[in-house]
């Protein structure tokens, strides 16, 4: 039974991080109908941004926790002025071009971040200090759940209760939804479309630096193609639970999350990343509008 | 109160839209004839900033329009009712009235305005927290309508909004235009196919022909206007 727990809450926690990063895949898609490749690029950026904050103020021997605050925020930040700019530069001018072009332009954006950060950086991996203490309540649980998990937990589910009351009950909120629906019209009651979308790529990119910092925390280790695989993953998690569906990036995040949890430990572990593409088959095959996704009008 | 001068509109190569003039005055009701793919829609969103003219200007209240953000255009208080009405499905009734008082930030008001248009259309009250495309091709056209008015509009662009509907609505819309019109002095630009109901509303009509505007008179002499009649009244 314990081991049955274990799991399924690693699973939740990889499932979180899954979620927080799949929330930036879905929000963007359900606002210009566009998959935002270098997303992955914009987390790994946050997760290096916070790395080097760390490395700056551990020096100046600051308080941990402090730090770890001060890293998140700072990537935040960070992230999300990469989100805005690359909107700008990339998809902005094509905004009214083929889709495909849009496409390409993205993916083209994703290999520019990841060699950037390699030159810019470095091509090796580095580790990431974890600065999440271990608390005390948590010691007589410790065989099924750690601290880091916890404070993974807390921050995601946070992070979306905050999305969703700025989606749902603010008029920046509803600008975006209407948006989505029909830009000309939200154009006719005097919404300022190219804001609401600088607007979304800001939060998708925030998420995606706090899933940076968090995941960077857990594994240890960062380099600059970590954006790859957990990006492809969040992706299939956005298509699973229905891309342009919040509460679906969010279901999706979690199924895949238990997916590979429980496969790995009770199948194997060297078939991890094979069920993340097993299930993009299978979604694309039997149900391509995702579990709770529309499969007209995109709702976001 | 808004000018439209010489304007030229193209989509691609194919021009929509040609050397149109238009003018109305504060306080009156116009509305703009023709028949299907003349050019009446082109002309509203020209307007709004939607379909920006390759030449020509259009002024309201006197300053350019003719290339302003569609946002800033509903700042001056300009708002259009769309052909197809246009209502975002997924967001409920009242958030749709909602969106339709985006650029506001007087709450106390918005409310108060949200009262208003509940008492011009009540079936609206009763479906407040339904999504906008479950809503029944009547109720759409007033919840297009109460959105728009949400802005407290100087000047409202009206795009066919008899299309599609029963008579009895329709009488029950052209009330209501004529109602807006009395009571806010609301400027109001109609545009119909169906001309004998306009023409009964609007004081001046334009008619126009494959992106031309080929006649412009009173409503009263473009009722009895032989060419009008033939083309237009169906007799
Ligand atoms: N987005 C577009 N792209 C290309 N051509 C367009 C577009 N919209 C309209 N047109 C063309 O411009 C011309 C004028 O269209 P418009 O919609 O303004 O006509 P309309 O008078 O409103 O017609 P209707 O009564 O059918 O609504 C038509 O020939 C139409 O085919
Ligand atoms: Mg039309």
């Amino acid at each position: 039974m314990d081991y049955f727990l274990e799991l399924f809450l690693g699973g939740l926690t990889r499932g979180s991080i899954y979620a927080l990063i799949a929330l930036g895949y879905t929000m963007v898609y359900g606002i210009i109908e566009l998959i935002n490749f270098a997303h992955g690029e914009i987390y790994m950026i946050g997760a290096f941004t916070a790395l080097i904050v760390i490395s700056v103020l551990t020096l100046m021997g600051m308080n941990t926790i402090a730090i770890l605050v001060i890293a998140g925020v700072v990537a935040v930040i960070y992230s999300s002025a990469y989100g805005y700019t690359v909107e700008k530069i990339a998809y902005k001018p094509l905004r009214n071009a083929p889709r495909l072009s849009a496409l390409i332009s993205a993916i083209g954006m994703s290999l520019f971040l990841q060699n950037y950060v390699r030159l810019a950086q470095t091509p090796n991996f580095l580790s990431f200090p974890n600065l999440i203490p271990d608390f005390e309540f948590i010691k007589p649980y410790a065989h099924i759940i750690g601290s880091t998990e916890i404070v993974i937990l807390i921050t995601t589910a946070v992070v979306m209760v905050l999305l969703t009351i700025l989606i749902k009950f603010t008029n920046t909120g509803k600008a975006m939804r209407a948006t989505s629906q029909d830009k000309t019209m939200a154009m006719l009651v005097g919404i300022n479309v190219n804001r609401i979308i600088s607007i979304t790529f800001v939060a998708g990119s925030a998420t995606a630096a706090i899933g940076g910092v968090l995941i960077a925390s857990h594994i240890g280790m960062i380099n600059f193609y970590i954006g790859f695989m957990v990006g492809i993953k969040a992706f299939v998690a956005a298509v699973l639970g229905g891309i342009g569906s919040i509460p679906g990036a969010v279901l999706g995040g979690f199924i895949l999350g238990w997916t590979e949890s429980f496969a790995t430990g009770y199948v194997s572990s060297d078939y991890e990343d094979v069920f993340a593409f097993l299930f993009l088959v299978l979604i694309l095959i039997f149900r391509p509008a995702g579990i709770l996704g529309r499969s007209g009008k995109h709702e976001i | 109160m808004l000018k439209i001068k010489n304007i030229q509109t193209f989509y691609g190569n194919i021009q929509a839209l040609k050397d149109v003039s238009i003018e109305i005055s504060e306080g009156e009701i116009i509305t703009l004839i023709g028949a299907n793919g003349a050019g009446k829609s082109t002309t509203l969103m020209a307007v709004s900033g939607i379909v920006p003219p390759r030449s020509g200007e259009i002024f309201f209240m006197g300053e350019p329009i003719t290339d302003m953000e569609p946002d800033k255009i509903v700042s001056l208080g300009i708002c259009q009712v769309p052909e197809g009405r246009r209502i975002f499905p997924y967001l409920s009734v009242t958030e749709n009235l909602d969106m339709g008082a985006f650029l506001r930030n007087d709450k106390a008001k918005i409310k108060k305005d949200m009262e208003y248009v509940f008492d011009l259309f009540p079936i609206l009250a009763d479906r407040r927290h339904q999504a906008g495309g479950t809503l029944s091709g009547g109720e759409r056209q007033m919840l297009a309508i109460s959105r728009a008015l949400m802005a407290r509009p100087r000047l409202l662009l009206l795009d066919e909004p008899s299309l599609g509907l029963a008579p009895l609505i329709v009488k029950k819309i052209f009330e209501i235009i004529g109602k807006i019109n009395a009571e806010n002095n609301t400027t109001i630009f109609l545009v119909e196919q169906n001309a004998n109901l306009a023409l009964k509303v609007a004081t001046r009509g334009y008619v126009m022909e494959n992106g031309r505007i080929t006649l412009t008179d009173s409503s009263k002499n473009l009722l009895a206007n032989e060419d009008v009649k033939k083309a237009y009244l169906g007799f």
